[in-house]
C-alpha cells in the first residue's frame, strides 16, 4: 500500500460508487471523497434492500419467520436457518435428534462450501478474471443440485425446522455427496490454486492490501474470515462448539498476513476443511429420526436468549426476547458484514481506487445481509 | 469461569452501592432476571441456557463508563438493540459484548431509558463498532446517542419520520 506523501483535502471531488455497481454485487452505495486516484474518505450508505425483517419476526409467530432468515444471506442461507433454529430451540427447551444435526451440519458445510465458491467466482471477476468464475460455477452447480434434492429449493432454503430438519437425506444424497467431494479435492490443486492462487497478477493486486489490524478487528467487532486472516483464531464452530461439531477433526485456518491475501487464504482452506467435516459426519452418520417432539404450538417461557453460529462471512447472533407469547416479542439479528464492512471506511482510507475495490471485495459482503 | 469471575469484579466496582451476594448460577434463571424490577448490577447467569455468561443492569450514565470497562477487560462490541416495552412505558437498550481470545464470556449490558425522551450517552468513542449500531438503533427506536458524531438514518431512508420498531408504531 502506497500512501501519497500528503493528501491534499481542498482539491477533492466526490465520486459515487453504486448503489448499481458491478464491483459491490448488490446494491451498496460507497461516497469516496478522492484526491486524484487515492480515497481520501470512504463512506458506505447502507440500506437500499432493507425490508424490516425485525419488524416481520415481531407479527408472526416463531416457524412463520424461518423462510425469512434464508433471504438475508442467500449465499449461506442454511446458516441462517441454523442459526434461528438454534436460538428458538435453547428459548422453549427442544431437543433435537442426533441424526437430525448430522444432518445440519452436512448441509450447512456444504452450503458454505458453495458460499466461498461464488465468492472466489465473485473477487476474481472484480479483478478481471472471467475463466474463474466459469469453474467456480461448475463446482457449486454440483452442490445446489445436491441440496436441492433434500431440501426442495436452490438458493433460498427453508430447510430447518425446531427439533429437527424437514425432510430426511437418502442414499442418492450420500453417494452424490461422496462423488462431490472426490471431484472437488481433484480440481482444487489444478483449477484453483495453480489457475489462480500461484499468478502473479492476482498475488500484485492483493498481497498487502487492505491491511487490518488485530486491534481494529476488535474495535470494530469484525468476525470470520475477516479476522482470521488477521491472525486471530476465533471461530464459534470451536470456541463456543454447538451442535455437533465437537466430535469432528477439523482445523481452523489462520493467516497472519493482515492483507487480503491472507482472507482469501483462509477461504480456500477454509473449503478444505468443510469438506473433512462433510466426509467424516457421513461416515458417523447415525439412524434415527430427522424431528424431535415439538409442541404444535410453542410459547418460550419469558427471557432473554442469545444464540451464535459461523457462517461463511463470520459471527451470526440471534437475540431473542419472548414475553411468554407466541410471536417473539424481539428479535435483533446480529449481522457479520454489517459489523465488517463498517472497518471499511478507515482501512481504505488513502488507498488506491483500484485497490479499495480489490478490498472490498475481501470483506466477502452480502449486502440483503447487512441491510436485512 | 475464570474470565467470568474477572469480568464480574471488574464490573461490580462500577456498583458500589450494591451489595456484592454471589449468586449460584443454578438459582438464576432468564425469566427471573426479566420478570422482577431488578436493581442495577450484575448477574452471574447459565451460559449454557441463556446464551450470556453475565447480564448487567445499569443506569442510562453509567453505560460509557460500562464499556470502558468492558474495553479495558478485551471485549469488543457484538450489537446494540433495543426493546420497547410499551406497557412500561421504557425502552430498554442492549449492549452485547463478546471476545475473539476464545475465552467464552458472552456479557449482556442493558439499560432502561423513558419511552417519551429517550436520551443516552454514545459509547462510540470507546467502541468503533458503535457508530453504525447506535444509528441503526435510533433509526428502528428513536434513541437519541448524545454525542454521536454522525447520529443519521443509516438503513431506512433519510427522509423517514417514523420509527418502525416501536409496538404502537403502524405502517
Amino acid at each position: 500500500m502506497t500512501v501519497p506523501i500528503h493528501l491534499r483535502h481542498d482539491e477533492t471531488f466526490v465520486l459515487n460508487l453504486g448503489p448499481q455497481h458491478p464491483a459491490t454485487h448488490g446494491v451498496l452505495r460507497v461516497k469516496l471523497t478522492m484526491d486524484g486516484e487515492y480515497v481520501v474518505k470512504a463512506e458506505p450508505v447502507l440500506g437500499y434492500v432493507h425490508r424490516m425483517h425485525e419488524k416481520m419476526a415481531e407479527d408472526g409467530t416463531f416457524i412463520q419467520f424461518m423462510p425469512n432468515t434464508a433471504r438475508m444471506d442467500y449465499l449461506h442461507a442454511l446458516a441462517f436457518n441454523h442459526g434461528y433454529a438454534l436460538v428458538v430451540e435453547r428459548a422453549a427447551g427442544i431437543e433435537v435428534p442426533e441424526r437430525a444435526e448430522y444432518i445440519r451440519v452436512i448441509t450447512v458445510e456444504l452450503n458454505r462450501i458453495a458460499s466461498h465458491l461464488l465468492w472466489w467466482a465473485a473477487f476474481l471477476l472484480d479483478l478481471g478474471g472471467f475463466t474463474p468464475l466459469l469453474y467456480a460455477f461448475d463446482d457449486r452447480e454440483k452442490i445446489i443440485d445436491l441440496l436441492e434434492r433434500v431440501t426442495g429449493s436452490r438458493l433460498t432454503y427453508s430447510y430447518m425446522r425446531f427439533g429437527g430438519v424437514c425432510n430426511d437425506i437418502d442414499d442418492e444424497f450420500i453417494t452424490g455427496t461422496r462423488d462431490f467431494i472426490k471431484r472437488l479435492r481433484s480440481r482444487l490443486p489444478r483449477f484453483y490454486h495453480d489457475l489462480v492462487t500461484h499468478n502473479i497478477i492476482l498475488i500484485k493486486r492483493i498481497k498487502d492490501i487492505g491491511l487490518i489490524t488485530k486491534e481494529q478487528c476488535r474495535r470494530y467487532g469484525a468476525t470470520g474470515p475477516v479476522v482470521r486472516g488477521s491472525g486471530i483464531s476465533y471461530d464459534i464452530r470451536k470456541n463456543e462448539p454447538y451442535s455437533v461439531y465437537p466430535e469432528f477433526d477439523f482445523d481452523i485456518p489462520v493467516f497472519d498476513e493482515c492483507d487480503s491475501m491472507a482472507r482469501y487464504m483462509v477461504r480456500m482452506h477454509e473449503i478444505e476443511q468443510s469438506l473433512r467435516i462433510v466426509e467424516q459426519a457421513l461416515d458417523k452418520l447415525p439412524d434415527g429420526p430427522v424431528m424431535g417432539k415439538v409442541p404444535k404450538m410453542l410459547k418460550p417461557e419469558a427471557g432473554d436468549f442469545y444464540a451464535a453460529v459461523e457462517t461463511a462471512r463470520g459471527s451470526l447472533g440471534h437475540r431473542l426476547v419472548c414475553d411468554g407469547g407466541k410471536n417473539p416479542y424481539r428479535l435483533k439479528l446480529r449481522s457479520p458484514t454489517f459489523s465488517n464492512l463498517s472497518l471499511f471506511g478507515e482501512v481504505a482510507e488513502g488507498m488506491l481506487l483500484a485497490d479499495a475495490l480489490a478490498f472490498m471485495g475481501s470483506l466477502d459482503l452480502v449486502i440483503p445481509e447487512i441491510d436485512r | 469461569m475464570e474470565r467470568q469471575e474477572q469480568t464480574r469484579r471488574a464490573l461490580l466496582a462500577l456498583f458500589p452501592e450494591v451489595i456484592t451476594t454471589v449468586i449460584p448460577i443454578e438459582a438464576v434463571s432468564a425469566e427471573q432476571s426479566e420478570v422482577a424490577p431488578r436493581e442495577p448490577g450484575v448477574i452471574v447467569t447459565d451460559f449454557a441456557r441463556t446464551g450470556s455468561s453475565l447480564d448487567v443492569l445499569c443506569r442510562p450514565d453509567q453505560v460509557v463508563a460500562v464499556a470502558r470497562t468492558m474495553d479495558a477487560e478485551g471485549f469488543f462490541l457484538e450489537a446494540i438493540s433495543g426493546v420497547d416495552w410499551i406497557e412500561r412505558q421504557q425502552l430498554e437498550v442492549l449492549y452485547d459484548y463478546n471476545r475473539l481470545d476464545g475465552q467464552q464470556c458472552r456479557v449482556l449490558v442493558r439499560t432502561l431509558v423513558s419511552r417519551t425522551a429517550p436520551v443516552i450517552p454514545s459509547i462510540t468513542r470507546v467502541f468503533s463498532a458503535a457508530d453504525w449500531h447506535e444509528r441503526e438503533t435510533f433509526d428502528f427506536y428513536g434513541v437519541h446517542f448524545q454525542d454521536h458524531p454522525n447520529l443519521i438514518r443509516i438503513l431506512l431512508p433519510e427522509d423517514a419520520d417514523f420509527h418502525p420498531l416501536l409496538k404502537d408504531f403502524m405502517p
